[in-house]
């Protein structure tokens, strides 16, 4: 089963269009990186611009309207994600136990939806889903 | 299983092929470091539960099996006390061994965790007794799930691994890396295993079908660690390339009601895509490393063909053959003229198919193709696409008797169903 682990680091919702962090940090990162991948549980990983160089786009009735970045109302921002494949939601829990994170990140770990966890009538529509990345 | 089991489970998982391999370079013997390891893993069931996992959990462990070490040397020292020497030297032993486990799992290397895969696939161990000993030390799955994936009893499969084990110390086999001269072979024995054990969850039509996925996984897992483990060995990032490729198809192999779908008739739109692309990736790796040419570089170079095809009918038959030429070089074997034969009949026409099939079955040594269900099958194929179908019909005949798998007899038994239409039109 694969999941998400999405870090949340606070205040990452008004950093600064350049915001990046410092080489200490990526340094320690990289290491936590290589364990998971020596471990042969990492499937993907990135790192996401601060949402000031985002847009938000919400829909009324279908109509979108788009509002650029920073925003007003943006307390829990995502900063970057890994993928992982594993045998359970515990083990993916302890991975994100082990990550060099500092007093005001957090990290989500959500399972990511396999299709074949779908009934018969959303497999059917969802057909064709695998090859939207192709 | 409660929370905090679960828990211990998955940090298991994860830590255990280090601990052992850092206490394994102390001991010089992986049943020992072992059997030290699932010690501390009992203490860590007692404990944790009560006081909470702690911070560093695989520092804990290594602790806990240190003191058992130092424990069962103080055991041995009971026999012997009575000459002072012996006694001293016991201490200083103690102390030593102390020391050392305290500062193996500082510096687990890499080479420690190679050295136990090398140790778990030693080609001196029956081929069951290394896909177990692997499942057991470098996946850190239990003994009832490797008997649950094989569909062997609990108590066959503990004591394959203990004959495994034991097979190891007698034949002092030690835990080392193999040198250059040795490393070829060795190496291939590992990429054996971890395809065998890719097979077993990708192919079988019995068992649990949890299970099963998981060996797959596990497979695949084992596959990238050895990637980085042995970055310049084309072979490894060659097969993780095949298994990627082959597991990207696994949504669309079964219809429905669980039937077997077979790749001309599947569905396309159900491959994983993203896996696809790691499989191309790994396959570019095996290739710019300079081993295209190698075994399981050619398999999944056909691999590669079938995924590029957007529809059966676009599949680049021409490279298959071309592919097959090259791997049948390096690799004789009766199966890969089969599957040679089969490429032979898409690209050049069943005639040319069945003079390819029937020169693989004289090349073969004969037993080997005589009792496989596959070859009357592909041959009774050809024959009903050059409108010979009664013997068409007698050779798939002859593979339903061959054949004990349920799947397998079903699809054929569909086949015969075409042949009796095909007749009736004619």
């Amino acid at each position: 089963m694969r999941f998400m682990m999405m870090v949340i680091p606070e205040g990452y919702g008004s950093a600064a269009p350049d915001a990046a962090p410092t080489a200490e940090a990526v340094a320690k990162m990289m290491e936590y990186n290589k364990s998971l991948q020596k471990a042969g549980v990492l499937l993907a990983l990135d790192g996401l611009l601060p949402p000031s160089t985002g847009a938000r786009i919400s829909y009324k009735d279908g109509k979108p309207t788009v509002i650029d970045g920073p925003f007003a109302e943006s307390k829990e921002v995502i900063g970057g994600y890994w993928i992982i494949q594993v045998r359970s939601r515990e083990e993916a829990i302890e991975w994100a136990k082990r990550a060099p994170m500092s007093n005001n990140e957090r990290i989500e770990v959500r399972q990511i939806h396999e299709m074949s966890d779908f009934p018969a009538d959303v497999q059917k529509a969802a057909e064709g889903f695998d090859q939207l990345t192709r | 299983m409660s929370d905090a089991h679960k828990t211990i489970a998955a940090v298991w998982k994860i830590e255990s092929m280090r601990l052992i391999a850092a206490i394994a370079r102390v001991t010089h013997d992986i049943g020992i470091a072992e059997e030290l390891a699932q010690d501390a893993l009992v203490t860590a069931l007692e404990i944790w539960p009560e006081e909470g996992i702690p911070d560093n959990p695989g520092a804990w462990l290594m602790t806990a099996a240190k003191r058992r070490a130092i424990d069962s040397l103080r055991r041995g020292r009971m026999l012997v006390q009575k000459h002072e020497e012996i006694a001293r030297e016991l201490e200083w032993q103690q102390q030593r061994l102390g020391d050392a486990l305290e500062h193996s799992l500082d510096q687990v290397i890499d080479d420690d965790v190679l050295r136990l895969i090398f140790t778990a696939c030693h080609p001196v161990l029956a081929v069951e007794g290394r896909i177990a000993l692997t499942l057991r030390l470098i996946g850190g799955l239990t003994t009832a799930d490797i008997a649950r994936a094989f569909l062997v009893p609990e108590k066959t499969l503990g004591q394959r691994i203990s004959r495994a084990k034991k097979t190891l110390s007698e034949a002092h086999v030690p835990f080392e890396t193999p040198g250059e001269d040795e490393l070829r072979c060795r190496v291939e024995s590992v990429l054996m295993v971890v395809y065998l054990i890719f097979n077993e969850g990708y192919t079988a039509t019995s068992g649990d079908e949890w299970m099963r996925a998981a060996l797959s996984e596990e497979a695949l897992r084992l596959g990238r660690m050895l990637g980085q483990l042995l970055p310049n060995e084309s072979e490894v990032h060659a097969l993780v390339a095949l298994m990627e490729l082959q597991a990207s198809r696994n949504a669309a192999r079964r219809g429905k009601n669980g039937e077997a779908v077979l790749l001309p008739d599947q569905d396309r739109s159900l491959w994983d895509y993203a896996q696809i692309q790691r499989g191309m990736t790994a396959l570019e790796r095996a290739q710019t490393l300079g081993g295209g040419a190698k075994s399981y570089a050619l398999q999944a170079a056909i691999a590669a063909c079938h995924v590029r095809a957007r529809a059966a009918e676009e599949t680049d038959w021409d490279r298959i053959v071309l592919l097959y030429d090259a791997l049948l070089q390096i690799n004789p074997s009766p199966i890969v003229a089969l599957n040679r034969a089969v490429a032979v009949g898409m690209a050049q026409g069943p005639a040319a198919g069945l003079d390819a099939l029937d020169a693989a079955a004289t090349l073969a040594d004969g037993p080997t193709l005589a009792g496989y269900h596959l070859f009357p099958s592909v041959r009774g194929d050809l024959l009903m696409k050059m409108g010979r179908l009664s013997e068409a019909r007698e050779e798939i005949e002859r593979a339903i008797a061959m054949t004990k798998n349920l799947r397998e007899q079903e699809l054929l038994a569909n086949r015969l169903k075409q042949l009796e239409k095909a007749a009736f039109s004619v």
